[in-house]
């Protein structure tokens, strides 16, 4: 008999990625500007470090709050001891209405069909058990999150099957590629129970149109049982045009009766940990009008409770309407600020990004700099700039891209200055790329280093690769 | 059945897998719906069907109010606010292990010593047994559970999982004590059912008895899962609510024993914690998995993603426990005030002919109602159940919400709600609200003259 179970003895938790390994790589050698200047640098983790300032300082303003303290009077016995599944009202009050907020006023939301998880990662796994099982698959644009790989599949038993999105019109999902995805489940024998997006999207830091979002809409309400769900994270970075749009506003306009079935299969999963840098507080909420998926998944958030610490500090700071307005305002402008930064930079080493308005990162066209127009090229262009250039990105196949030679690269996560020091670094590598007659040259100095990575690598690309045979059979 | 594709949501989400259709769970909603105000609604429920330890909040208060630096939002914690917010790493903050560590030792009275690196972080103890139970098994294996048990154990392990729990009978003729003859007989049944046990889920102390399982019946655990080459998950979220002898021992002591001789695969054991119980802090979802096997604890470790403890929680807390002055006092203070409580609830039920098992630790009392039943049945318990929460007005939980297998027990939450003063008006309308249990308890088939059961919640 197994001492463990399958699932944990098996690798579905997707940490043998690249995306993770090159993180592992940044924590054995982190940059540091005085202690460890020649250290990586991470752009392989989206995070919004730029508008801390504008929380400390409301902080600084509310003293009450820190001390549990409601009107002067201590509260703390009453947080310490709420541990109601439903969550704190107020809480989830100023929720719905920074939600709104991000939506232009758009849309509104009802605090009752809200779940609280602790974050978007519970969230989405939560979505799954409630909407899934065995047997089941969701379908996914690529490229797309690779912790999905992990959060949608590993516990749940649920598949994900791809649907390819190419570069030749800028990654947007289209009617074809949706069918191809579906009748691909069918071949595998899987049942597809829905389409899940990221709108934004990680990785390419765009918006869905209203063209997408009325396909995918009407995809779903064509088919019997089959859900959507729109993963909203990113709703607050949009700093450009064309501005967001969510599909609960594609809904409202287009579905004003709320009996039609379609109310019952559309999902919005949303955190604050990127619209307000706030990952560690592990806040993320489930918002469907299906009476019986928030039944389930409030019953289900039992296992990922949101601190009532935390719901409090947030239901007084998410109050401040005039904090809200003038904070996502002040954020899209830093993050517009240094999107530009970044983008200007890899122009000028002659390299191209997907136009993007919104997000933590940049979709970043590296194809000319491949050997080859193979995955396995790409690894190796990867491994060189995790261990020759000092920067960690993350690779497009960790994203399931299918076209070799994209790269997410992060630029909300670190100071100006190491921001133009990566671009610096990055310049000095395509130079020496270019000019040097073959590659033996580079590959010397690392060459010992990767050799221990050679293997993991090859394997992993190879993996990636089959994968993806295996779907276009 | 039904074909896949069928229906709109999932069978775990149609099902009632979630255990709330139990009489445990019932009693709250009763509650909920009425709940007793000694003012605003003197006639509500009195809720004593959720263990909670509100003992002791004051003491955390002051502490709080004292330490502004452990609070990242305060002048004096703010510098740390963008370097705690933003950490959402899953190993969680060395500090925050480290502290919990210690309170663990130190509620073993320091006689064993816990590493932080095998402390893993979820979100509450719910979300430890879920974690455990899906590292541990696949859907269709199954844990055996000494009965009484946690209804929430019916839903954390099963639920999602897939995972069976299987009752090891344990009867009042010996204080519901754990014995070999039990497990060997329950692990035979699991057998002949083919079913496979990976494992053994014992809660100590225990929750519903609020009793402690002795060094004898600890070894004879360790032996027996030993010797089958299963699992044991000991759930000691009640650990540091001990108040009087015999001492509480953990199954750490047991294992890391030397003299005992204890051969045991540690790979087998498993601790899961929590601060809700011992701390009084259920809000904050401070849940612990501690495994003696690495690859469980790069497991749980990477499925605490789905349920990690907020970063400002944990800079709080470690800062909280990493004061061993307040840790002590903590311990002894709650300790002391447990078994006062504990005190006045048994010598008012003893007055009026109640008895309860014998407890020294837990927030709540194993209540003995026989006597009141008309027939031994488990229809009766429910019947007695009904009048005690709608007519009496008491929230207490019917041991077969607990998978008693004797009709007739009660778990009373009496222990640890704090009154705010037990002032007259208070008194009053508690004993117009005996008066209620009076009212039902002067019958043919009842002894008892006159019930203290509400006065003793002053």
């Amino acid at each position: 008999m197994r001492l463990l179970s399958t699932k944990a003895t098996c690798n579905s938790h997707g940490q043998d990625s690249s995306y993770f390994l090159g993180w592992q790589e940044y924590e054995k050698n982190p940059y540091d500007e005085i202690l460890n200047p020649k250290g990586i640098i991470q752009m392989g983790l989206a995070e919004n470090q730029l508008s801390f300032d504008l929380l400390e300082s409301w902080l600084a303003k509310n003293p009450d709050v820190s001390g549990f303290k409601r009107d002067g009077k201590s509260i703390f016995r009453e947080l310490a001891l709420f541990q109601d599944y439903h969550g704190l009202s107020s809480f989830k009050k100023v929720m719905v209405d920074f939600m709104a907020e991000i939506r232009g006023n758009k849309v509104t939301f009802d605090p009752d069909h809200m779940v609280l998880t602790a974050g978007s990662t519970s969230a989405n796994e939560t979505l799954m058990f409630c909407l899934a099982e065995q047997g089941d698959a969701f379908l996914l644009p690529t490229p797309y999150y690779p912790g999905f790989d992990r959060d949608l599949k590993w516990r749940t038993g649920v598949e994900i099957v791809p649907i390819h999105c190419s570069s030749a019109n800028n990654f947007k999902i289209t009617e074809a590629a949706l069918q191809q995805a579906y009748h691909e489940a069918e071949k595998l024998n899987l049942n597809v129970k829905g389409i899940l997006v990221t709108n934004p999207s990680n990785p390419l830091g765009t918006t869905l149109s209203l063209e997408e979002l009325n396909l995918l809409v009407d995809f779903v309400n064509g088919h019997k049982n089959m859900h959507l769900i729109s993963d909203e994270i990113y709703s607050g970075t949009v700093f450009n045009s064309p501005g967001f749009v969510s599909v609960m506003e594609v809904l409202n306009n287009r579905f004003s009766d709320r009996d039609q079935a379609i109310w019952d299969r559309v999902h919005v999963v949303y955190s604050l940990s990127k619209d307000l840098g706030l990952p560690g507080f592990r806040v993320g909420c489930i918002y469907s009008e299906n009476d019986t998926v928030v039944a389930a998944a409030t019953k289900m958030s039992s296992f990922g409770l949101v601190s009532s610490q935390t719901q409090y500090l947030l239901s007084v700071m998410l109050a401040d309407k005039k904090f809200t307005r003038n904070y996502l305002v002040e954020n899209q402008k830093r993050l517009k600020r240094r999107q530009k930064m970044l983008v200007s930079g890899l122009m000028r080493t002659g390299i191209k990004c997907l136009e993007s308005n919104a997000g933590l990162f940049c979709w970043v066209d590296m194809r000319h700099l491949l050997k080859s127009n193979t995955f396995e090229a790409e690894m190796e262009l990867w491994m060189r700039i995790v261990y020759d250039v000092k920067l960690n990105i993350s690779p497009g196949s960790s994203c399931h891209c299918s076209e070799p030679g994209w790269f997410r690269v992060c630029f909300a996560n670190m100071s100006e200055e190491t921001l133009k020091l990566a671009m610096k670094r990055l310049k000095s590598f395509v130079v020496e790329l270019s000019s040097s007659s073959d590659t033996d040259n580079g590959e010397n100095k690392a060459h010992s280093k990767r050799n221990s990575l050679t293997k993991w690598v090859f394997r992993l690309s190879s993996r990636d690769h089959r994968h993806r045979d295996q779907e276009e059979r | 059945m039904e074909q896949a594709g069928e229906s709109l949501l999932s069978k775990i989400a149609r099902g009632d897998g979630h255990g709330e259709n139990s009489p445990y769970f019932e009693g709250w909603k009763a509650y909920e719906h009425d709940p007793f105000h000694p003012v605003k609604n003197p006639n509500g429920v009195i809720q004593m069907g959720l263990a909670e330890n509100q003992l002791s909040c004051d003491l955390v208060q002051q502490w709080i109010t004292s330490n502004p630096e452990a609070s990242i939002c305060t002048a004096e914690g703010v510098h740390e606010f963008k370097d705690i917010a933003n950490f959402q790493d899953y190993h969680g903050l060395p500090l925050f292990r480290q502290g919990v560590a210690k309170l663990m030792g130190r509620t073993r009275g320091n006689r064993v010593r816990f590493d932080p690196d095998r402390i893993v972080m979820s979100g509450g103890a719910t979300g430890a047994h879920e974690v455990t139970a899906f590292c541990l098994a696949d859907p269709g294996e199954a844990f055996l559970v000494p009965t009484p048990y946690y209804p929430g154990f019916d839903r954390d392990l099963r639920w999602r999982t897939g995972v069976q729990l299987l009752p090891v009978i344990c009867e009042s003729t010996n204080n519901f004590k754990l014995t070999k003859k039990a497990l060997e007989s329950a692990l035979e049944k699991a057998k002949q059912d083919n079913i496979t046990v990976k494992g053994l889920l014992i809660t100590n102390p225990s929750n519903p008895l609020g009793t402690i399982m002795d060094r004898e019946t600890l070894k004879m655990v360790v032996k027996f899962i030993n010797h089958h080459h299963i699992h044991l998950v000991s759930d000691e979220i009640y650990a540091a609510t001990v108040f009087t002898h015999p001492g509480f021992t953990s199954i750490a002591e047991i294992i890391e024993e030397e003299d005992t001789k204890m051969e045991c695969d540690r790979n087998l054991i498993h601790i899961v914690y929590s601060l809700s119980k011992d701390m009084g802090f259920p809000g904050f979802r401070v849940g612990i998995i501690y495994s003696y096997n690495d690859n469980v604890v790069n497991c749980a470790r990477k499925m605490s993603s789905f349920g990690l403890v907020s970063t400002q929680t944990q800079h709080l807390i470690a800062a909280m426990l990493s004061d061993d002055e307040f840790v002590e006092h903590f311990l002894a203070e709650s300790a002391r005030r447990l078994a006062k409580r504990y005190g006045i609830f048994c010598r008012g039920l003893a007055k009026v002919g109640i008895k309860c098992l014998q407890s020294n630790a837990g927030l709540f009392l194993w209540m003995d109602l026989r006597p009141l039943l008309k027939k031994q049945t488990f229809e009766e318990e429910m019947a007695l159940w009904r009048v005690i929460i709608h007519k009496v007005k008491i929230n207490v939980s019917p041991g077969s919400s607990f998978h008693c297998c004797e009709p007739g027990w009660f778990r009373n939450k009496d222990v640890a709600v704090a009154s705010k003063k037990p002032c007259s008006p208070r008194n009053l309308m508690l004993s117009f609200s005996s008066m209620r249990i009076d009212d039902f308890l002067m019958s043919p088939h009842s002894p008892i003259p006159q019930s203290p059961l509400v006065k003793a919640t002053t």
